[in-house]
C-alpha cells in the first residue's frame, strides 16, 4: 500500500485489517500518535487527514491511500516546534505526556474548523463568527481525554494560539 | 479482528452488488463498524468500501428541500450553511453527538445505521438476542440506565443511539436507496427502522446489499421554531439519556404545526403523531404540554434502573414545548 504521510511518500506491506494507527506506529515508526483505548473514546491517536482531525484507531489504513496524512511528527520537530507545540510547552499543558500528541493534533484541527466558521454545541448562534472562549475550546476538545487532568492549561495553550491568529 | 476481503467500490451499483453477498457489509466512515469488529461483535466476511463514491454532495431539491449524500460527513452536514439556517434542529443534533474527530469521519448513512450502545450487546460474554438471536436478553433485569421505555419488547430493550436521526425524523426526512437489482426506493426515515418484537437482530427494512444513497429533507415549515434538547450524563461526548427534536410553528395564539421526535428512549427515533395532534390547534400552556406528555408516556414502561426516564421525558418535553412556543414557566 502507498501513503502520503507528513509530506512524504511511504510504502508498507500490511494486513488488510491494519488500522491507520497501527500502520503509523508499528510499520512506519511514527509513534507520536498513541494507542490509548483503541476505540475512539480517548483521542490519543488523533491525526490530521486532509486537514481534518480523526481518530486513527477507528479507520483502516487501506482506506487512506489517496489522502494527505499529518501526524504530530509532521507538525514540528525538536528545535522547530509548531506554534501549538510551543504553546503547550509555554503553558505546561501536560503532565505525563501520553495524550499530548493527540491533544496537539486535535487542537490544530480545531483551529482549522473554527476558521472555517464551524459552530459547536457550545455556540449560542449557529451562524455567528466563532469566538474560541474557554467553553468553546472545552466542548471542541471533548474527544481528547487527559487522565492527568491538565485541561485548564490545555485550554490556555489553545486560546493563546487562537488569539494570536486573530 | 477477524480477517475479511476488501473491495473499494467505484460506483453505487457495484457497491450494492458486492454487498449483496452473504456476510458482506458496507464500510463508510467506519467509526462504529470497526469498533464492533475489534470486539468480534461484527464479523463481516467482506467489507465494501463506499468512501470513494461521489455521494458526498449536499444540494437543494426542486421542491425547496435538501438532498444529502450518504457519504456527507456529520461535520460537513452540521457546518452546511443551508442546514444551519433552515434546519437548525439538525445542526444542533449533530453537534450534540460524538466528538469532533468522530463527526469528521462518520457519515450520514452510517449514522443512521449505527448499532445500539447497549452494554450487553457490547459484552460478548452476555447473551443478547440482537447479537445472537435466541440467546436471551441480559439487559432485562440488568443495568438499564440507557435502555428503552417505549417500543421495546421482552426480547430486547436496547435504544437507538443517534442524535442526527432524531432530528431527521422530526423534519420528515426520507431515505433514498439503491437495491442490488438496480431499483431505487424512497421511504420515510421513520419507516426505515423496525421495532425489536421477536426479531431484535433485524433493525431496518433494508434488504441485503441495499445502499442508502441519499437522505432528503422537505422544506422546513416556514416560521417554525426548531430545537434539539439533549439530556446526558456528562456535558459533552456522551449518548443521550433523553433527547427531543422539536419543530413547532404558531398561528396567533395557537399551535399551528408540531413535530416532535425523541431519542434515548426507544429502539428507534420515537415519534407519536397522537401527541402532535393533541398540540395542533391548542393554546400553549403548561396544562396542554402535560397532557401531551401524558399521551406520549401512556404506554411507557420502566425496567427498574431506567424508571427515572419517565418523569425525565415528561419534564424535558414540557420544557421543550415552552421553548418552542414561548410560554413562560
Amino acid at each position: 500500500m502507498n501513503f502520503t504521510i507528513n509530506g512524504q511518500k511511504r510504502e508498507a506491506d500490511v494486513d488488510i485489517r491494519t488500522s491507520l494507527l497501527d500502520l503509523l506506529r508499528e510499520h512506519l515508526e511514527l509513534t507520536g500518535a498513541k494507542k490509548g483505548c483503541d476505540h475512539g473514546q480517548c483521542g490519543a491517536c488523533t491525526v490530521l487527514v486532509n486537514g481534518r482531525r480523526i481518530n486513527a484507531c477507528l479507520t483502516l489504513a487501506v482506506m487512506h491511500q489517496e489522502d494527505e496524512i499529518v501526524t504530530v511528527e509532521g507538525l514540528g520537530s525538536p528545535g522547530a516546534l509548531h506554534p501549538m507545540q510551543q504553546a503547550f510547552v509555554r503553558h505546561d499543558a501536560f503532565q505525563c505526556g501520553f495524550c499530548t500528541p493527540g491533544q496537539i493534533c486535535s487542537a490544530v484541527g480545531l483551529l482549522g474548523e473554527a476558521s472555517d466558521g464551524w459552530a459547536s454545541h457550545a455556540s449560542d448562534d449557529l451562524l455567528a463568527a466563532v469566538e474560541l472562549n474557554d467553553a468553546e475550546i472545552a466542548e471542541r476538545m471533548s474527544g481528547n481525554i487527559c487522565r492527568c487532568a491538565a485541561y485548564p492549561n490545555i485550554v490556555d495553550a489553545i486560546r493563546d494560539i487562537a488569539e494570536d491568529g486573530r | 479482528m477477524r480477517s475479511f476481503d476488501y473491495s473499494c467500490a467505484q460506483t453505487p451499483q457495484e457497491a450494492a452488488r458486492l454487498a449483496g453477498e452473504a456476510g458482506a457489509r458496507f464500510i463508510a466512515g467506519g467509526t462504529n463498524l470497526l469498533d464492533l469488529m475489534k470486539l468480534d461483535i461484527e464479523t463481516p466476511g467482506r467489507l465494501v468500501d463506499i468512501s470513494r463514491l461521489t455521494l458526498d454532495v449536499i444540494a437543494a431539491t426542486p421542491a425547496g428541500g435538501l438532498s444529502i449524500g450518504a457519504m456527507v460527513s456529520n461535520s460537513d452536514l452540521a457546518a452546511n450553511h443551508r442546514v444551519r439556517e433552515a434546519y437548525p434542529a439538525l445542526a444542533r443534533a449533530i453537534l450534540a453527538g460524538a466528538s469532533a474527530q468522530i463527526r469528521n469521519k462518520a457519515t450520514t448513512g452510517g449514522n443512521l445505521l449505527q448499532r445500539t450502545r447497549c452494554f450487553y450487546f457490547y459484552d460478548t460474554a452476555s447473551p443478547c438476542n440482537k447479537r445472537q438471536p435466541g440467546s436471551g436478553c441480559s439487559a432485562i433485569g440488568g443495568f438499564t440506565r440507557i435502555h428503552a421505555i417505549l417500543g421495546a419488547s421482552d426480547q430486547c430493550i436496547a435504544t437507538h443511539s443517534s442524535d442526527m436521526a432524531v432530528a431527521m425524523v422530526a423534519l420528515d426526512a426520507s431515505v433514498v436507496t439503491l437495491k442490488v437489482d438496480g431499483g431505487v426506493r424512497r421511504l420515510p426515515l421513520a419507516e426505515l427502522y423496525r421495532l425489536p418484537g421477536e426479531t431484535p437482530h433485524l433493525e431496518t427494512v433494508l434488504e441485503a446489499g441495499e445502499l442508502i444513497t441519499h437522505v432528503e429533507l422537505p422544506p422546513a415549515p416556514p416560521g417554525a421554531r426548531q430545537i434539539y434538547r439533549k439530556v446526558r450524563d456528562r456535558a459533552s461526548y456522551a449518548f443521550a439519556i433523553v433527547s427531543i427534536a422539536g419543530i413547532v410553528s404558531m398561528q396567533g395564539a395557537r399551535i399551528a404545526t408540531a413535530a416532535l421526535a425523541l431519542g434515548g428512549v426507544a429502539p428507534k427515533p420515537w415519534r407519536d403523531e397522537r401527541v402532535e395532534q393533541a398540540l395542533i390547534g391548542a393554546v400553549p400552556s403548561t396544562e396542554t404540554f402535560e397532557a401531551a406528555a401524558g399521551i406520549l408516556l401512556a404506554d411507557a414502561r420502566g425496567q427498574g434502573s431506567n424508571d427515572f426516564k419517565i418523569p425525565l421525558v415528561r419534564r424535558a418535553l414540557v420544557a421543550s414545548l415552552r421553548d418552542l412556543t414561548g410560554v413562560a414557566a
